[in-house]
């Protein structure tokens, strides 16, 4: 099972190298992993998709919690989390499917970002399922290069993550 | 009063209360060596290799349960400090390891000597930092004895730039130290300590299995007073020796691999277990699927990560072991009658457990034509002193000691069990005399192991450090061959080591003293002999050479089943 996981970091020199090298050196999987400062100075936040059952997710989380530079772990796996991605998606557009990739894009209110008589550049956010979704539609019309940011996440409701 | 980085580093080690360093310079730690040239208040050994200084310090961490610290050049002098590390890091042994880097213009320029040591440590240190302005020295090394002596204790690494070693700084030590993001869990929680409580009393086949962390968290007066208290038998890990007297009646002396028939066999038939700073290895646990079929378990730890990481845990404990225990003790003192029922209840338990013990005692087949290694182990015990420190090296010699040697205090056994590290021995023991110059410490060792570090036999002499070396000679690497016996059709390759040594002459080349025998009845008096002498020796008994260690749980094999004799 997919889980999207939440890590604060105190924003020290190697720490991405500390959390990357947890996942590999005890075999846990990373599907996507981002990193950027918060609002707070000094602190950075990842954002880590990764797989396993319970008990791995455990063991991933204590892990992670046990890095002395990890201030926090919060683990979105029921739904608390709200999540997005961002995607840049080069497509093949000429003559009959550039119509087409316009329809596609204003269906997934996305947006062109630069044209070429041959291609569409896209900027496409949303869910990851989502982003899986329009690059389904897209994929049989000609994917010439995809980049994709992974997942980032936030909590629902009111509070922040302090509580 | 301003100073430079190599000065403030010294003035910082001293603030933490070290005496003591093993350290070997180098190109980018000269300036720390030479502001130690005049500094009186810390005492400078120099080993002979960075790995053994490494051990050194390890030695000294865990006979003293202060912050072990040893010093190391960059680039090799580094790298080589690797193998102490991980040694350190397996058993949780709390140490600060100072390697000094190429100045910080140059790091990533593949510069001489240089070393990304940060990043090959990573994996096998509690943490570690870079100083990158002299100005953060101070607090970097409060944190640093900080996180390598709180929680669950660890080795830290200060890579340390030779530019900063000379900048010049105000020095000002912190008071205290605070790291928002590293709060270790230290108190149990109450609620959790009453229901433990409630459902040992509820049991009937109880087992308390204890591992180092009982040792490191100086548990083992508290321990003691609850197993007594609750008359539960006590079983502990290779680590935990020592932190249950093995002369109590309620010691059921080691588990696992080699442990004793009894302590497996009432793990298995267990009803409740009770782990305590224990980690369920596999050398433990055998086969998972079949480990304590019966058992519940509380698990007390100081590290969230060890609870439920190999084994299903009925109820977790996270907190400092020497607490936990303290409030069992209290809760067992309100709940007296339940203790006295609990206690008359256990006497079919207690009564297997006698049976088990006497059916299949740890022993061995004596020999008046060849000295059998057990013999050698219950001699030095017989005629140790009462808190003698013993460590050893990893092999058969390793498991003889465990078995026969019966430790009765803790931090008297230093031995790596976690990393299994061939040639720690005699460095460890190096350490530990450093610290207690008036204590006898004796390393047992193999003659594989003890010639990975056998140069350190001039740091000995040097430092008038009176280890006492007892080398149980096989010319064989015995673990292995063993399992190539058992395992593999007595297929030996490469384990016989063809070469014999004398250990006499090699004893003298570096100005100790050396005996050397294959007779029984010469054991007695070479070990009577060299215990009496002022400073270091080589007691070398020539081995029955096909011993095995018996029992033996085969890897991967169910605890219970047990190869008894073969």
């Amino acid at each position: 099972m997919q889980h999207t996981i939440s890590v604060l970091v105190e924003n020290e020199f190697g720490v991405l190298s500390r959390v990357s090298s947890l996942f590999s050196g005890r075999g846990f999987n990373i599907d996507s992993l981002t990193v950027a400062p918060t609002n707070e100075e000094g602190m950075s936040r990842m954002t880590i998709v990764t797989r396993g059952d319970e008990k791995i997710l455990e063991q991933i989380t204590k892990q992670l919690n046990k890095l002395i530079d990890i201030i926090k772990v919060i683990d979105f796996t029921d739904g608390s989390g709200i999540e997005r991605e961002l995607a840049l998606i080069k497509v093949t557009a000429e003559d009959e499917s550039r119509a087409e990739v316009l329809r596609i894009v204003d269906i997934f209110r996305a947006k062109i970002i630069d044209v070429t008589p041959k291609s569409y550049t896209i900027e496409a956010t949303g869910n990851p399922v989502k982003i899986d979704a329009i690059l389904d539609l897209l994929r049989p019309l000609g994917l010439k290069e995809l980049v994709r940011t992974g997942a980032v996440a936030i909590g629902r409701g009111a509070k922040g993550w302090k509580g | 009063m301003k100073m430079n980085g190599a000065r403030i580093l010294l003035e910082c080690l001293k603030k933490e209360g070290v005496d003591t360093i093993f350290g070997y310079p180098g190109g980018t730690v000269i300036n720390i060596y030479d502001e130690l040239f005049s500094f009186k208040d810390i005492r400078h050994i120099l080993p002979r290799h960075e790995q053994a200084g490494t051990h050194a310090a390890d030695g000294y961490a865990r006979a003293t349960g202060r912050v072990g610290v040893c010093l190391a050049t960059s680039g090799p002098g580094a790298t080589n400090t690797v193998t102490g590390i991980a040694t350190a890091y397996m058993d949780s042994i709390p140490m600060v390891i100072i390697t000094g880097q190429v100045p910080t213009p140059l790091i990533g320029n593949d510069a001489f000597q240089e070393v990304d040591i940060i990043g090959i440590t990573r994996p096998c240190t509690k943490h570690s930092f870079l100083v990158r302005d002299v100005k953060d020295l101070a607090m970097i090394m409060k944190k640093a004895f900080y996180i390598a002596r709180s929680g669950r204790p660890g080795p830290v690494l200060v890579d340390f730039p030779k530019d900063v070693q000379i900048a010049q700084a105000e020095f000002s030590y912190p008071e205290t130290v605070e790291i928002r993001s590293y709060k270790p869990t230290l108190g149990g929680h109450p609620r959790q300590v009453e229901k433990a409580m409630a459902l040992m009393l509820e049991a009937h086949r109880p087992v308390m299995y204890v591992g180092g962390g009982a040792v490191l968290g100086n548990a083992s007066d508290e321990l003691t007073q609850l197993a007594r208290m609750l008359t539960i038998p006590v079983t502990t890990t290779l680590m935990g020796l020592g932190s249950f007297p093995e002369n109590d009646p309620n010691s059921l002396g080691m588990l696992g691999m080699h442990g004793a028939y009894c302590a497996n066999m009432a793990m298995t038939n267990a009803d409740l277990i009770v782990a305590i700073g224990a980690r369920f290895d596999d050398r433990v646990t055998g086969k998972l699927t079949t480990f304590a079929p019966h058992a519940k378990i509380i698990h007390v730890d100081v590290d969230p990560t060890s609870i439920k990481k190999n084994v299903r845990v009925d109820l977790p404990i996270v907190g400092d072991v020497k607490d936990v225990l303290s409030k069992m003790i209290k809760q067992a003192d309100k709940l007296s009658d339940k203790v006295a029922e609990f206690k008359a209840a256990l006497a079919p338990w207690h009564s297997d457990i006698s049976g088990w013990k006497e059916k299949h005692p740890i022993g061995y087949k004596e020999s008046s034509t060849i000295i059998k290694p057990q013999f050698v182990i219950q001699k030095l015990r017989e005629l140790s002193d009462a808190d003698a420190i013993i460590s050893t090296d990893v092999g058969q010699h390793q498991m003889w000691t465990a078995q026969f040697f019966q430790f009765n205090k803790p931090r008297t056994l230093l031995t790596s069990g976690g990393l299994g590290t061939m040639g720690f021995g005699l460095p460890a023991a190096m350490g530990a005399q450093a610290a207690y110059p008036g204590r006898q410490v004796i390393t047992i060792c193999g003659d594989g192991g003890v010639q990975m570090n056998i140069q350190e036999m001039a740091t000995l002499v040097q430092n008038k450090l009176p280890v006492k070396i007892v080398i149980l000679n096989n010319n064989f690497l015995g673990m292995v061959r063993q399992w190539q016996e058992l395992f593999f059709d007595k297929r030996y390759s490469s384990t016989c080591m063809e070469l014999p040594i004398d250990f006499v002459k090699l004893a003298e080349a570096y100005g100790a003293k050396g005996f050397s025998s294959s007779k029984p009845s010469d054991v007695e008096k070479i070990i009577k002999q060299g215990f009496k002498e002022q400073g270091p020796v080589i007691m070398e008994f020539k081995i029955a050479r096909e011993e095995k260690v018996l029992p033996m749980v085969p890897a991967g094999a169910a605890l219970n089943e047990m190869v008894l004799n073969a």
